[in-house]
């Protein structure tokens, strides 16, 4: 395995308690392979990249426990400068706006310049050659003069294409993308996608794809994490996940979807508030929102296997107790 | 910063067919910096105020050799002369060419200015940048610090340094150094907390660089409009400093001059010379003013949503 994440937990301490932003995640990615994760806001989807590329503000923040071997090093216990070697050279990130990501007082190609003479140690002009071919890549046409543009010249659509391009520059193994669309339009979502998935094969780079469009995820990605108040609650194919949700959270999560309401009947939305994540929750989760929640789900629950590439942390679902609804069920 | 001018390179990627349909568009997008300047170019008063400083400057550097008169040279049978087309602007009780004594002053006392300022610029920059960016234990310490700094007394400060080393030029320039850059750390310090903030710093910690390239790179650019506009309202406050000090006798000596000592000479003598308090005080009003106007037109250059057009 590429990566390899065990027992990640990151605690926020604030003066109103300890926040457990992500509380006990393992999963491992493979080369190439393209890793969706999905939740509400505030389950810890982004702590949990952060965290990986040693992001998170210290304090508040702290890393409690786990291990993410990648390579040899563990990314959470090695030290600064072997970070530093990793991040934006082997594991890229690609964060949510683009509109506040790039520096405004710099150059295009100064910002895209600067991994490739910090990592590779290439010469000016050879690097910018590379950077060039980078942009060209990822859509920018005329990318050998747009290079020279400051950021406020391009659009939103652009400074993202701009983004990946340099998170790509140094042909990194992992990309770990944050919600690199949400703050796009659907037509310029859909056209970035397809870049990023068409450079992805080609530099056989794996993905990591922060999100919270279900769509985006059945169309990019081969495995899912569903994450619910810092927990992984599911994890699976793409098409075991979706066809056959095996935890009531994705299920309801699925419901959601707009497009698979009929015209005219009232939306479906899952009923009261993502936990309080500074109370210690000895249960699942989910129970207290979960129609189908018993005495034995206050109980602790883990992730087990149902199939080999399909695993839940419901005990009832394991018990074989309920069957969910799956998508194929919910649509007209 | 800047987003009002965003132009879509996919709808328009070539460089000719621009929205605007202007003939001959700059190959290059003008930076944040050209866009302030352009500004500025617009602004009367700074413009006004830029050439004037200017004028000043090289005038003060170049006029004392051009002069036929030396800044001390006595010559008690023209004592106290007015205006004439031997001295322009009069001699002084001692026979001295009041004209040559305000450039030469002014050489001092632009110097003291200049000099006082570039030493805030560099220390208080990267003593600001650091503590804000670093943070926690290490920035409580700098800046209780520079709180402690702020606490001395200046003109006592001064007082002492005097007495305990003498009258010497230098002593001035070290005081009047020590003292000016810590406005200018708290300045930078506040700006930066802000700067580390924001999503590009994040970027580039994720892209794995290095702290100091960081701070030099991503965060300093982004500071330097408030410094610079600090920095150039900073000298003619330091020359102020010093017209105060050489006024209250603390600062340059005679026989050697600063506009703060020609004013100092001709405020004894003002009811019987007045040119010799004219000249000079019209000299360096007129400096101080250019170099507000200056600092007041970059402001407003740098920070575009506040101006009032």
């Amino acid at each position: 395995m590429l990566l390899d994440v065990d027992n990640l937990r990151t605690y926020f301490h604030s003066r109103h308690g300890t926040v457990r932003a992500v509380d006990g995640v393992s999963f491992s990615l493979g080369a190439g392979e393209t890793l969706g994760v999905v939740g509400e806001s505030g389950c810890g989807k982004s702590v949990m990249c952060m965290s990986l590329l040693g992001l998170i503000p210290q304090p508040p923040g702290r890393i409690e426990s786990g291990r993410a071997r990648f390579g040899g090093v563990d990314l959470l216990a090695c030290s600064a400068s072997e970070l530093r070697a990793v991040r934006g050279c082997r594991i890229s990130m690609v964060f949510q706006d683009p509109m506040t990501s790039l520096n405004p007082y710099l150059r295009v190609s100064t910002q895209v310049v600067e991994p490739l003479l910090y990592h590779k140690g290439l010469s000016q002009p050879a690097a910018l050659e590379q950077a060039i071919a980078a942009l060209d890549a990822v859509g920018i046409p005329d990318a050998a003069r747009r290079i020279h543009a400051y950021p406020y010249e391009f659009s939103g659509g652009m400074r993202q294409r701009v983004m990946i391009a340099m998170a790509l520059v140094t042909r990194p193994e992992i990309l770990i993308a944050d919600e690199p669309t949400t703050a796009l339009d659907v037509t310029v979502q859909a056209q970035i996608l397809e870049r990023v998935r068409t450079m992805q094969r080609e530099l056989g780079t794996a993905m990591i794809l922060v999100t919270h469009d279900l769509g985006v995820v059945a169309g990019v990605c081969d495995r899912i994490l569903v994450m619910y108040a810092g927990r992984i609650v599911e994890s699976g194919t793409v098409r075991a996940v979706f066809g056959t949700p095996a935890h009531p959270y994705t299920a309801a999560l699925q419901k959601s979807i707009p497009a698979l309401h009929r015209k005219g009947d009232p939306l479906y939305t899952i009923g009261g508030q993502p936990p309080d994540l500074r109370r210690e929750i000895a249960g699942c989760a989910f129970a207290e929102r979960c129609e189908f929640a018993v005495e034995c789900c206050q109980r602790p629950v883990e992730l087990r296997p149902l199939t080999a590439e399909h695993w839940t942390a419901c005990t009832r679902r394991l018990a074989g107790d309920i069957t969910l609804p799956g998508a194929g069920t919910t649509s007209r | 910063m800047g987003n009002d001018r965003t132009t879509d390179v996919a709808t328009n990627p070539a460089p000719r067919a621009r929205a605007d349909g202007t003939a001959g568009v700059p190959e290059q997008g003008t930076s944040l910096w050209g866009d302030a300047l352009y500004r500025l170019r617009r602004n009367r008063l700074a413009r006004f105020g830029l050439a004037f400083s200017i004028l000043v400057t090289v005038v003060s550097f170049i006029g004392p050799y051009c002069t036929p008169y030396s800044y001390d040279a006595t010559d008690l049978v023209y004592g106290a002369q007015s205006p004439s087309p031997e001295h322009w602007c009069g001699t002084d009780t001692l026979g001295r060419d009041v004209l040559t004594r305000i450039l030469y002053g002014g050489r001092i006392s632009l110097t003291v200015g200049f000099l006082a300022t570039a030493v805030s610029l560099v220390i208080g920059v990267l003593y600001g940048a650091v503590s804000g960016y670093l943070g926690g234990k290490l920035d409580a310490v700098m800046m209780r610090a520079v709180d402690i700094l702020y606490a001395l007394p200046f003109t006592v400060f001064v007082i002492l340094l005097t007495v305990a080393f003498g009258q010497d030029l230098r002593l001035l320039f070290l005081a009047i150094g020590a003292v000016s850059w810590l406005t200018m750390a708290r300045i930078v310090r506040g700006q930066v907390l802000f700067v580390r903030r924001q999503e590009y710093v994040e970027a580039a910690v994720a892209l794995g660089l290095g702290t100091p390239r960081i701070i030099l790179r991503h965060v300093i650019p982004n500071v330097l409009g408030p410094v610079i506009v600090y920095a150039t309202l900073t000298v003619p406050a330091v020359m102020l400093l010093e017209a105060a000090l050489s006024f209250l006798g603390l600062g340059v000596q005679p026989p050697m001059s600063s506009w703060g000592v020609l004013i100092k000479e001709g405020a004894e003598k003002m009811d019987i010379y007045p040119w010799l308090l004219i000249w000079p005080a019209a000299v360096f009003s007129l400096t101080l003013f250019s170099l507000n106007f200056l600092g007041d037109g970059l402001r407003d250059a740098l920070d575009p949503q506040g101006a009032r057009d």
